[in-house]
Parts: C-alpha cells; sequence; structure tokens
C-alpha cells in the first residue's frame, strides 16, 4: 500500500500550515504599520524648521472636498509634484500660492500660524498616507 | 485534529484578549480597517504627522468628521471622491477667479490595448474632466495625438504621467483592476492600441 505514508504525513503537514498562519496574523497584530496620514496629505518642510517653525501639513481630503484640482493646480499655480513649488512665507502673506485663499477672504489669513504649522518637528518633506508612487522598488 | 483546533482557540483567545487593550495602536490601526462607522479614519491627534503637544492639531477637523457622509470606498481616503460629485454630495469650487466659470466635461473613453497578460487599461476623460481642466495634462505631461506619448507602468509606479496623481491624491496604485479593466475575451470586436470611444 504506497497511500498509507501518504496519508500518515499529511497530517503534521496540515499542523505546520496552520501554525503558520496563525504566527503570520499575529505577527501581522504587533508590527508597526507605516505612518498613519490620511491619503494625499503632503509635509512641507524646506523652510519651516530651519526657520524655527513646525512643518506644514497640507491635507488634499480636506481642500478638494471645497475646490476642484484645477483652482489649486491651475489658477493658484501648484506643480503636481510634492517639493517642486518654492512657496516662501513673504508670497503667502503678497496673496500668492497659499495666499490666494488663505487671505481671510476666501479661507483664514496667514496670521494663523499654527492651524498651518501643525506637524511633528523632524518630518520630511513629501506626499504621505498610504501606498505611494515612489518606484517599482516599493511595491 | 485536536491539536490543531487546541492551537487555534488559543491564537484567537491571544487575539481576543490584546485587542480591546487601550495602549495599542497598532491593534487599534489593524482593527480600523474593518470598522464602517467613522472610526475608519485616524484623528488628526494620533496620526504621526500632527504634532499632538502643538497649537494647532486640536484646532484642525478631523477627517472622519467630513469623510464619513461620502460615498465609501476600502482604498485610498476611503472615499469614492468621483461618485461624491457626480451624485452631488459636494460641489467644489470650479474657480476662484471667474464665478462664472463651469468645468469642460469631456466624455470621451480612450482603451490602451498593449498591457501585456493584464486587462487593458480604460482611460475615462468624464471622471478626469469633473476635477481637472484639461491643460493640466495636456500637452505637457500627455499629447493629445494618438501614439505621440509613450509611457509604461515602470514610469507610472516611478510618479511619472498617471502616477503623478495615483499613488499620491488619487486612488493608489495597488488597485490594478480601476484601470486596467477592460477584458479582452469580454469584448464583441477587436479594440486597436489608443481606441477613442465616445
Amino acid at each position: 500500500m504506497t497511500s498509507g505514508p501518504n496519508l500518515h504525513f499529511q497530517e503534521p503537514v496540515c499542523h505546520y500550515l496552520a501554525g503558520t498562519m496563525i504566527l503570520f496574523t499575529l505577527v501581522m497584530m504587533f508590527t508597526p504599520l507605516p505612518a498613519e496620514a490620511e491619503y494625499g496629505d503632503v509635509v512641507l518642510n524646506k523652510r519651516a524648521e530651519k526657520a524655527g517653525m513646525r512643518p506644514v501639513i497640507f491635507p488634499h481630503w480636506f481642500h478638494r472636498i471645497r475646490f476642484r484640482c484645477r483652482v489649486c493646480h491651475t489658477e493658484v499655480g501648484f506643480e503636481m509634484r510634492a517639493g517642486s513649488n518654492n512657496i516662501l512665507m513673504s508670497d503667502i502673506i503678497e496673496g500668492r500660492f497659499c495666499g490666494m485663499c488663505h487671505n481671510n477672504k476666501i479661507a483664514w489669513g496667514p496670521q494663523n500660524c499654527q492651524l498651518c504649522h501643525s506637524g511633528l518637528p523632524g518630518l520630511e518633506g513629501g506626499v504621505r498616507g498610504g501606498p505611494p508612487t515612489g518606484g517599482p522598488g516599493k511595491y | 485534529m485536536n491539536e490543531l483546533l487546541l492551537v487555534m482557540s488559543l491564537g484567537l483567545l491571544l487575539v481576543a484578549c490584546t485587542e480591546p487593550e487601550p495602549t495599542a495602536p497598532r491593534a487599534k490601526a489593524v482593527s480600523r480597517a474593518l470598522l464602517a462607522g467613522p472610526e475608519r479614519w485616524k484623528t488628526i491627534m494620533e496620526d504621526d504627522l500632527h504634532d499632538p503637544t502643538g497649537p494647532g492639531a486640536k484646532q484642525l477637523q478631523n477627517p472622519a468628521e467630513a469623510l464619513y457622509y461620502l460615498p465609501s470606498s476600502f482604498t485610498g481616503n476611503n472615499v469614492r471622491w468621483v461618485e461624491a460629485i457626480e451624485e452631488g454630495y459636494i460641489n467644489p469650487r470650479p474657480s476662484i477667479l471667474d464665478s462664472n466659470y463651469e468645468m469642460q466635461v469631456l466624455d470621451l473613453d480612450v482603451i490602451r490595448t498593449r498591457t501585456a497578460d493584464m486587462p487593458m487599461v480604460l482611460f475615462p476623460h468624464k471622471k478626469h474632466t469633473e476635477w481637472l481642466e484639461c491643460s493640466n495634462c495636456h500637452e505637457w505631461l500627455f499629447k493629445s495625438k494618438r501614439g505621440a506619448t509613450r509611457f509604461g507602468m515602470f514610469d507610472v509606479l516611478n510618479g511619472e504621467y498617471c502616477g503623478r496623481c495615483h499613488g499620491a491624491v488619487a486612488f493608489p496604485l495597488i488597485e490594478c483592476f480601476y484601470c486596467h479593466s477592460v477584458h479582452r475575451g469580454e469584448l464583441k470586436k477587436p479594440v486597436t492600441e489608443l481606441e477613442m470611444h465616445k
């Protein structure tokens, strides 16, 4: 009988598989997850921290409820690439970039420093919050 | 078989015991994805991005307060943004310079057939032009002329072409079949590369 030994082997294999699955589940439960930012949040920290302010967190989700993409990416002139927009605080105060809306007319003005400069110290600039573009090596 | 049951029940017991512990943010984050309520979105105070000790974080709106009321999905912001506009949940302003401006919506589908073993890609202009205007993509990123823009998945994963938005703010690139949605076998007649459909 050749089927005897085969059957004999199946049970430990089954245990091994089940054990692995349970272990995998447990490991998944306790491995650290990547940063939990909301999808599309952008960190701006080219200058903020060097100038003694917290990094800026820009939430795409909040803005796209109120404005279509073209408003910021055509009318305001933000390039669609994190890090490629050179935004100075003086630009904003003079009504360019964020300052086109954040002027106390459309949205709250630039005197509310803490509302934008709300990030954790030490954050690097870039798009956060979920499976990002950043090269095939990431997948 | 008994041993198997024992191991499984022990595992379940362990999971059940650790889950409700309030000081376990990781377990909380894992279970959050399974929730249907506003708990699905992390709060500003616990998102590892805002500084909870700063003066601004507690003043900002939490994502759940707005996103919970929009058509839901299981990816990106957990919101189906295009449906949110089409079904009238939101009506984002199309312009801040011209109060009479209306979006130039173009109803034109483009099919990309050279997708190797994957289903073909359907690009719907309509869904995109409800958010963007022509010049956001044309002619600098995508040429209007058929076949003039050559790119592949490698470029997209690198954040170029479609990857400028998809993977950053539009639905992420792990959702392969959102784009690769036309199965070759289901077509009544063959299509050519970049065929357009009104």
